[in-house]
């Protein structure tokens, strides 16, 4: 027999064992190597063993309990999808998503984490597994051929009671099961199972047979030519990766979830769990939102709620509101659990740097679903942070969510007006290097942030704050001419119509998704012209720099634009 | 199956520090998998050839070497090469200002190929994680957009402008501070940095790396000091450099592939990476295979 790089078997890679509380194991299997880690939910990950930036192993990177930190450069990766999350290189942006590690599958079951080279076979329980409390032995290496170390295990079987082979390279006589792990092609792990608990006696027996055996089939081994190791090829990252410098704003397709629980949390604020159907979820950086496309057509962008490498399932709040018209009432009156939905892909116009030595979290009100995301990542790598939670009255939601926290969260409830102004004030404090906030709630409050801040000597870069949607009336009188870079195209803009809604005319695909300048998925490149911003999305000094722009609301000064589409 | 390249083959190679050899008596090293024996004659100058069945410490009469490699002495170290390598080295103005301290401090060997250790140099991105609290520290990992050129005059990478908060630049700072780095490539396996100088804002402090390939997959780094420094022992110096190298070392020897995959397409750059990303290019352009991992074609 001789091993395959793409041998579909099941095979025990490691025992339960080895992975205690954050920690890393290496692994290997069929001439692969491997890092195993156990999140702090009890999710077993196996991992190629390579971070894809420089090829450092990932098995002597640091065990976050939702993610692992390359040792490297620090680069962050989601338990069970390994997309990564963090670049603290460049930590006010947001890495592409596709940025993913290498994932082999993995079950864990009778004390051994199995895992097997492709996903082409379902994991299957070896005859006889279930009903027993097994016991692992200590794993055994042996530098021998796999092939060999099974027929010098079915050599152990006494002659009246022959081992019975089972597939993959694991056999059974007496009580005791025995696998053999294909490490390489000269090398081997015998793990065996016990169907009883075993006395110190049963396992220095077991023991002693073993390393006796090892010694045999090194001995013999070490008399044969070594046979070639397996060379498994490392994958090629994508283009659009390699040629990365600049980090996009990933685009996909919709995935259908289910609405796996439906709650009140607060007064006013219902709770949804999205579900994955198979699997888990997309990759999400704490401040991501998703698009939730609603049964009446409409869509509606809402925030992840999530703690790190928490992919099972994404929750966010949907707030009641009073007015008739609207996405939240849909939501709220017309979906149940067990219903699907579509969603997009996460996406993140409001990342979270994790290179603070304070950062200041400010919510109001439904506000609170970017920032309780963000404070779960903050408090899994114990980093200094505030969490002020603004709330008019009565219960506040997520609050057990929040008290679950380590860090500091202070509730401020029903304050008037002016008290809130003074709180806000206080809790910024004077900036000073290094310091960040963060903003999400009503219009007047992001205001009340950005102005005190800014008189409190805190700059632009260090004030971060997501829109969900825009206030302002819109102004769309003006005419002008927009001159398409790369298309090639000049395009009238009338008064009354968008640049958006005239490119779409024109034929041409663009992504766009809430319309009124608060979600910045159409941003757009600015080669010249005089920009008349009027959305939310973007920052003073951003408009200033008069080099992009949201094409959905925002108009010309000037007689013509001229953008990079 | 040990096939150099060309380019590799003429160019100088560094093998050793000059002081370390002993006059009369045989030093071994390797460079590009070929065994080689050194030694120093009577006034000092030293002689490299093709290691037969000399050992390590035997005596030699230095007179009785006749079939010798080519020799250059050039920055306290010594060099060869195994092809026909060009007149002079690459320049290091600042080796001959008279008020510096030169210095070798050391070599290491590295379980990796010499690309990716000139690589690591080159790298900002990994102060803080690597050589926390001294070349960098969380929560300070920005690295900041810097200029990145490849001067066809000087056939050199350059790269400029590049700033990173350091916790402890200088002996006598307590607060972080922005240091300003310039990095050149003028050597495939050779590495000059220049540091803003903590006692003459003028000026720069110059370290300076020399990798000897000895094998695809396997070198030694020799380090080269140039400071103007006035209160530091050498001693000071030169385990501040081993302290650095010490923890460069066990990462490096964890990097997969060891040898230097030039294909874009293997690993995944940031925009941190720029000279990193620029240096693979001109290794590809220049047709470098020792020690890297060519663009298939």
């Amino acid at each position: 027999m001789t091993l395959s790089l793409s041998d579909p078997t099941w095979y025990p890679i490691a025992s339960s064992d080895d992975l205690p509380f954050r920690h890393v194991y290496q692994g290997q299997l069929l001439g692969r190597e491997l890092a195993v880690w156990r999140a702090d939910d009890g999710n077993v990950n196996v991992w190629e063993n390579r971070c894809l930036h420089r090829g450092v192993r990932l098995s002597i990177g640091v065990n976050e309990g939702g993610e692992l930190k390359c040792q490297y450069h620090g680069w962050r990766y989601a338990n069970r999808s390994a997309g990564c999350t963090y670049i603290p290189a460049h930590p006010a942006d947001a890495p592409a998503r596709r940025i993913q590690n290498r994932t082999y599958p993995v079950r864990e079951a009778y004390g051994l984490i199995w895992s097997a080279a492709n996903d082409d076979q379902p994991f299957r329980p070896f005859p006889g597994a279930e009903g027993h409390d097994w016991f692992p032995l200590r794993p055994m290496p042996v530098n021998a051929a796999p092939e060999d170390v099974l027929a010098a295990l079915s050599a152990l079987a006494p002659d009246d009671q022959p081992a019975d082979l089972m597939p993959g390279l694991s056999l059974r006589f007496g009580g005791t099961y025995y696998f053999v792990q294909p490490v390489d092609a000269g090398r081997a792990v015998i793990r065996g199972l016990l169907a009883t608990q075993p006395d110190a006696t049963t396992l220095r027996h077991y023991n002693e047979l073993l390393s006796k055996l090892r010694d045999r089939l090194e001995r013999a081994a070490a008399k044969k030519p070594a046979p070639e190791p397996l060379k498994p090829a490392f994958e090629k990252v994508s283009a659009e990766l390699s040629t990365m410098p600049e980090i996009a704003v990933p685009r996909g397709n919709t995935i259908t979830v289910v609405v796996k629980r439906k709650w009140t949390s607060a007064d006013g604020v219902i709770g949804f769990e999205l579900a994955a159907r198979d699997g888990h979820l997309p990759t999400f950086q704490p401040g991501a939102h998703i698009d939730l496309h609603l049964p009446n057509g409409m869509t509606r962008q809402y925030s992840i709620t999530n703690g790190p490498g928490d992919l099972m399932s994404y929750v966010i709040g949907v707030k009641q509101e009073s007015a008739s018209k609207g996405g939240s009432k849909v939501l709220v009156e017309t979906v149940r659990e067990g219903d699907l939905l579509a969603i997009s892909e996460p996406r993140n116009n409001f990342p979270l740097r994790r290179d603070a030595t304070r950062t200041v979290l400010i919510a109001g009100g439904i506000g609170i679903t970017p920032l309780l995301s963000m404070a779960r990542f903050l408090d899994k790598s114990s980093l200094n942070y505030e969490l002020h939670y603004f709330t008019r009255a009565g219960d506040v939601a997520f609050r057990s969510e929040l008290e679950a926290l380590h860090g500091k969260v202070i509730f401020h409830t029903g304050l008037p007006r002016a008290e809130i102004g003074l709180t806000i004030a206080s809790a910024l404090g004077q900036w000073s290097m290094a310091q960040h906030v963060y903003v999400c709630g009503p219009s007047a409050m992001l205001e009340t942030v950005r102005s005190t801040a800014a008189a409190q000597g805190w700059p632009d870069e260090a004030i971060h704050f997501e829109y969900f949607k825009n206030d302002k009336v819109i102004d769309d009188s003006s005419a002008f001419e927009v001159e398409l870079a790369r298309s090639a195209m000049t395009l009238h803009v009338p008064s009354g119509k968008t640049i958006l809604e005239v490119m779409r005319d024109n034929g041409l695909t663009v992504p766009s998704s809430c319309e009124q300048g608060a979600c910045g998925t159409c941003l757009t490149t600015v080669i010249e012209g005089e920009v008349d911003h009027q959305d939310v999305y973007l920052n003073d000094s951003e408009k200033r720099s008069n080099s992009c722009m949201m094409t959905c609301v925002s108009r010309a000064k000037s007689p013509r634009l001229v953008l990079d589409i | 199956m040990s096939a150099i390249d060309p380019i590799t083959r003429d160019l100088w190679q560094v093998i050793a520090a000059t002081e370390e050899i002993p006059v009369g008596v045989v030093e071994t090293t390797l460079l590009l998998d070929t065994r080689l024996a050194l030694t120093r004659d009577r006034d000092g100058n030293p002689v490299v050839w093709l290691r037969s069945d000399e050992e390590q410490g035997d005596e030699i009469d230095p007179e009785s070497i006749l079939d010798r490699l080519p020799v250059l002495t050039g920055y306290g170290y010594i060099w060869t090469s195994l092809g026909n390598p060009p007149k002079e080295l690459f320049p290091i103005p600042e080796y001959a200002e008279s008020d510096r301290v030169n210095m070798s401090c050391g070599s290491i060997g590295i379980h990796v190929s010499a690309p990716r250790a000139v690589e690591n140099f080159l790298d900002m991105g990994h102060f803080p994680y690597v050589h926390t609290d001294i070349l960098g520290s969380e929560p300070h990992t920005e690295v900041k957009e810097y200029d990145v050129e490849v001067s066809e005059e000087r056939d050199e990478v350059l790269a400029t402008r590049c700033k990173f908060i350091q916790p402890r630049a200088a002996k006598s700072a307590t607060e972080p501070m922005e240091v300003e780095y310039v990095y050149r490539v003028p050597h495939p396996f050779c590495s000059v940095l220049y540091k803003s100088c903590p006692e003459d804002e003028g000026r720069r402090d110059v370290i300076a790396i020399f990798l000897q390939p000895m094998t695809k997959e396997r070198c030694r780094a020799h380090l080269l000091q140039s400071m103007i420094d006035s209160t530091s022992t050498i001693t000071d110096l030169r385990r501040f450099q081993q302290t650095i190298f010490g923890q460069d070392k066990p990462i490096l020897e964890n990097q997969f592939p060891k040898r230097l995959p030039l294909d874009p397409r293997s690993e995944t750059p940031i925009r941190a990476d720029k000279s990193a990303i620029a240096y693979r290019r001109w290794l590809s352009q220049k047709g470098i295979t020792y020690g890297t991992i060519p663009v298939a074609s």
